[in-house]
């Protein structure tokens, strides 16, 4: 019965998007709805062939690892990706030519920009994030994931949202709201996989067979639940026609830019922060074997954080048409969030205390105390950045990519590398990854191109800041733009490289995730088997 | 009085307060007496559960041990 029923439906949507591409006003929708006739159409077939086919029994005495392998593998994939149109657009800024002017207007750096940050924040970040958060609400619950097939239509319903948007923004489909340029089908869509997410992710913890709930649990669920309300509320926009992608915001003006940076902000805050910070508060107490530094820090680290990171997001919007005292409001909240944030860098760092000395020896480890000390540095950076006098001179610049930059690729990116070194042997069942040599040589690999990325940064931020401030005797300013861009070429050169080593340090992991997986020694490492 | 300037003046008051209160409350709640050993005990929860603990419940089944999983082991 319930297979005609998805007949039904899959046809249905077949059908309605065979209509969109017909009358799609433009060639973005048309390739989004031929795409979604062509999913819905495979679906169909496949739950045709199979409609009468036994039911497998699906064997639930164990937990649900199934999507987390999935999303292990889908976090490799699209971090290389990712990195590697970061470094092509890196190239791009060094050398206009690579913006290739017969692949116009596809290749040129307006468009593979979004591609990007889209593919590196949500498609390796949120990849990442959706699969550790499945595993780790498992096994600090005791539960087996809720909601059955639904955390696979989370897996897939993701990745189908993200090569929606990364195609999007190839054809030309975008609302310019930075990391919210997805139009809104693209965003409604989205909306439903997150509220299954979320749908999933409170069941189990419901489910749950541990009395508590742990830290990383609230740091996951308040990264799901903020997000949920800040992706509804920045995409508030009215379709142009229901057959076309373009679409109108309803805020304008400074109400918009205050919506889109309230959104901007504590998509860093609760995406790339409360969420990642999750992932630390379970693997770095696991990988070294013992339990958080403190508990009670953790539980004002958690409450803290929520509590300010919301009000920040004004220091986007110094000197602009924002009233005075909000970006006041804004900056005051950023230094304060100074605090919590190194409470938390504490924290992960004093977990190993008294097994310092496995950074010696254990590569992943050496990983994550990187990325707690990048998380260290960010933190302390964007407060300063943060201050009016300080962003009169770093806003518009370098800086501020340099900045996120080495919160991205130190934080997010290490922390993650980890976590994929710590799940790919036990999702597996190996006792360790193929080639622990590799996961060295992936360690300075990132971290050197990091600090190229970041020093030359800092140096070209600050040297456009200078140049574009400096006036003559007669109030004059002394530079135009192309002087500053001109000036920075050795620097984007440098940044270039930097990447180019981020990038070999992510496909040597690739090739080691591989290998563990597939290839090599087939050594099943005892899980599942009870302690006495 | 106008919707915003009423919000607005209740947002610069009572709900500043109340959020105040909360947030130090949680502060409070973290150090109330007795935490200490529940604290201990929840810092513990990712070095259990390695496997699902099944809850059928029979007097001998193997995997009911899965609870007491302990580090050293």
């Amino acid at each position: 019965m319930s297979n005609y029923l998805k007949l039904l439906a899959l046809g249905l949507v077949a059908f309605v998007a065979a209509l969109a591409a017909n009358w799609a006003r433009d060639l973005a929708y048309q390739i989004h709805a031929l795409l979604i006739m062509a999913v819905a159409g495979g679906m169909f077939i496949w739950v045709l062939r199979s409609t009468d086919d036994p039911q497998p029994k699906v064997d639930t005495s164990g937990y649900m690892d199934g999507v987390v392998r999935a999303g292990v593998i889908a976090t490799g994939f699209w971090g290389v990706i990712g990195f590697l149109v970061g470094v092509v657009i890196a190239f791009q800024l060094a050398f206009p030519v690579l913006n290739l002017d017969w692949a116009q207007p596809y290749a040129n750096f307006g468009r593979l920009r979004p591609l990007h940050t889209s593919a590196v924040i949500f498609a390796f970040g949120g990849n990442a994030l959706i699969m550790s958060s499945f595993y780790i609400v498992q096994r600090t619950c005791g539960a087996r994931l809720w909601g059955g097939n639904l955390a696979w239509f989370v897996f897939w319903g993701y990745n189908l949202f993200i090569v929606l948007a990364a195609t999007g923004y190839l054809l030309g489909a975008t609302q310019s709201k930075e990391y919210a340029e997805p139009e809104w089908y693209v965003d409604i869509w989205l909306t439903i996989v997150w509220l299954a997410f979320l749908a999933v992710y409170m069941g189990t913890i419901f489910t749950r067979k541990e009395r508590h709930i742990y830290v990383a649990n609230w740091f996951l669920l308040s990264f799901i639940i903020t997000v949920a309300m800040l992706h509804v509320v920045n995409n508030i926009s009215i379709p142009v026609s229901i057959w076309g992608s373009k679409s109108v915001q309803v805020f304008a003006g400074v109400q918009d830019a205050m919506t889109q940076w309230w959104y901007g902000h504590n998509a860093v805050g609760f995406f790339l922060t409360a969420g990642f910070l999750g992932m630390m508060y379970y693997f770095v107490p696991k990988q070294a074997g013992r339990p958080v530094f403190s508990y009670k820090l953790s539980i004002i680290h958690f409450w803290a954080l929520i509590f300010l990171y919301i009000w920040a997001g004004p220091h986007h919007l110094h000197y602009t048409a924002l009233p005075d005292w909000a970006s006041t409001l804004g900056m005051v909240f950023s230094i304060i969030l100074w605090m919590p944030s190194w409470g938390g860098m504490i924290n992960g760092l004093m977990t190993l205390q008294g097994a310092w000395d496995k950074l010696r020896t254990d590569p992943i480890i050496r990983m994550m105390v990187i990325s707690l000390a990048f998380y260290g540095m960010s933190t302390f950076e964007g407060p300063m950045m943060s201050i009016k006098a300080v962003n009169s001179l770093s806003h518009y610049t370098d800086w501020t990519i340099g900045h996120v930059h080495s919160g991205a690729l130190g934080w997010n990116g290490m922390i993650t590398f980890g976590a994929l070194y710590f799940l790919t042997p036990k999702l597996w069942g190996r006792a360790q990854m193929y080639s622990l040599p590799a996961i060295n040589w992936h360690f300075w690999l990132a971290t050197i191109g990091i600090v190229l990325y970041a020093s030359s940064m800092w140096v070209t931020g600050i040297m456009e800041g200078l140049m574009w401030r400096e006036v003559d005797a007669q109030g004059f300013l002394v530079n135009s733009f192309a002087d500053t861009v001109s000036a920075k070429f050795p620097m984007y050169v440098v940044r270039g490289l930097g990447g180019v080593l981020y990038l070999a340090g992510a496909l040597i992991m690739a090739w080691n995730m591989w290998m563990t997986i597939w290839g090599g020694a087939k050594v099943t490492a005892p899980v599942g088997v009870p302690a006495e | 009085m106008e919707t915003y300037s009423f919000l607005r003046e209740l947002a610069d008051s009572w709900v500043l307060l109340a959020l105040t209160v909360f947030f130090l409350g949680t502060i409070v709640w973290a150090f109330r007496p007795g935490s200490r050993d529940t604290h201990r005990d929840t810092a513990d929860i990712p070095f259990r559960n390695d496997t699902l603990p099944c809850d059928k419940g029979c007097p001998d089944c193997a995997c009911k041990q899965t609870f007491k999983f302990d580090l050293e082991a």
